[in-house]
């Protein structure tokens, strides 16, 4: 996750923050309204900027990304080695890039070998291509667990592993992001790149699932 | 600063945040699919952090701070955008945006903001560290240093060896960009702990990797 703002500035906000609003709010919704109040009076808050920012994360990113990259290697050896070679470049020839993800690395799920990534000390998450994380991955048992009993805690998700296949987990505690590369399903020879991109899941692409 | 400084200071210090290995926890609410917000407080909450962050130009290892430093009960009992609120509040109180009695005024109640940061500013970055002090398949050991303000060098890691598999090139220090406009970069490793060397009940087969700055790593 990341503070960055932007520098925007156009004059006040059109929504007061609702200081006046008949409707019962909960503690933490007074709490956001006079937060955003405040700093709209004092024109901190640029008119529509709330709005810009809730609809880019709503609207631009997500796991349908990730799911383009990750079809795109299944089909293409190439990619696959300059997407395992260079994640943030190879990434980028795909459209996706910016804050979060502009220093990816993406490790590759074999018959063997398993990946999940997590964030214990907050919620870093590769944006881009993923989206928001979601709940689970921020709250606490996603993330005390997962780097001390990664097996048992895939295999309660659903996600039952072989014991003789190794389990690489990547905390994400510095600048690089992960986004993990499942394998492709059996029995999809033929299937084109889009409809592939139909079957990549969020999840696998955390390494919670296989596919 | 708070006479509270000096009570629970070992708990304090290593920070509420820092939940890798941590005990108690139960299942994990997985769910397949969700919005990016559940609700519209959540879309403001986390857009007014970044309207705050962006007036103060606070840096990552700030930012991330403002959340770190709040009261440890209110953080595992609040969800996730009440964090960025609350960091958000805090920072904006902090640097004179506003104030605390103004925040609590206009929400009618409480608004409770993080703690202050124990460590003080950082007056003197020292030099960069652009060369690598490590190279990939060097063993290291991770300082066992309990800093008393932000790191992300996770707890669980500290004092423990493992292997480097990555350079990831130079980046600014999250525990002098969080306490100062000083900056200092180093380089950044990915390394490799064997699970089972990690934990008592450490299981087979597992690896975990950390991404570390310089300075947390000695030779092994």
């Amino acid at each position: 996750m990341s503070g960055g703002g932007r520098a925007e500035r156009r004059g006040r906000g059109k929504q007061s923050g609702g200081a006046h609003h008949p409707a019962p709010m909960s503690p933490v919704e007074q709490r956001v309204a006079a937060l955003e109040a405040l700093l709209t009076e004092r024109g901190l808050v640029p008119e529509g900027f709330l709005e810009e920012v809730i609809r880019r994360y709503e609207a631009e990113i997500g796991p349908m990304n990730g799911a383009k990259v990750v079809a795109r290697a299944w089909t293409d050896p190439a990619y696959k080695q300059r997407l395992l070679a260079d994640g943030t470049a190879a990434i980028a020839e795909l459209g996706f890039g910016g804050e979060e993800g502009d220093h990816m690395v993406v490790v590759a799920n074999t018959p063997a070998v398993h990946n999940v990534i997590v964030c214990t000390l907050c919620s870093c998450y590769p944006w881009p291509t993923l989206g928001l994380p979601p709940a689970w991955y921020k709250d606490p048992p996603y993330r005390a667990r997962m780097v001390r009993e990664p097996r048992t805690l895939l295999a309660e998700m659903g996600c039952e592993l072989p014991e003789d296949v190794e389990i690489r987990v990547w905390d994400s505690s510095a600048e690089v992001r992960y986004l993990v590369l499942p394998q492709r399903p059996a029995g999809t020879e033929g299937v084109s790149e889009a409809e592939l991109a139909g079957l990549v899941t969020r999840d696998s692409m955390i390494g919670v699932a296989r596919l | 600063m708070p006479a509270t400084g000096r009570i629970g200071r070992v708990f304090r210090v290593d920070g509420i945040h820092d939940l890798g290995g941590m005990q108690g926890f139960g299942a994990v609410g997985h769910s397949p699919a969700e919005p990016a917000f559940h609700q519209p407080w959540e879309g403001r909450a986390r857009a007014l952090m970044e309207a705050v962050a962006g007036a103060v130009q606070a840096s990552g290892g700030e930012f991330r701070h403002s959340i770190e430093r709040m009261d440890p009960g209110h953080y595992l009992t609040s969800s996730y955008y009440e964090h960025w609120l609350t960091g958000a509040a805090t920072l904006a109180v902090e640097h004179g945006l506003v104030t605390q009695a103004e925040l609590e005024a206009r929400a009618g109640g409480r608004f409770p903001v993080s703690r202050p940061a124990q460590a003080p500013a950082v007056a003197d970055a020292s030099p960069e560290v652009s060369e690598p002090r490590f190279a990939a398949g060097d063993r290291v050991r991770v300082r066992e240093r309990h800093p008393p303000g932000h790191t992300r060098c996770p707890g669980y890691v500290r004092g423990k060896e493992g292997v480097v598999v990555r350079l990831d090139g130079t980046h600014s220090v999250p525990d002098i960009e969080a306490h100062s406009t000083a900056r200092r970069y180093e380089a950044t490793y990915s390394v490799r702990f064997d699970g089972a060397s990690l934990w008592r009940d450490g299981q087979r087969g597992v690896w975990v990797h950390v991404d570390l700055w310089d300075s947390y790593l000695e030779p092994a």
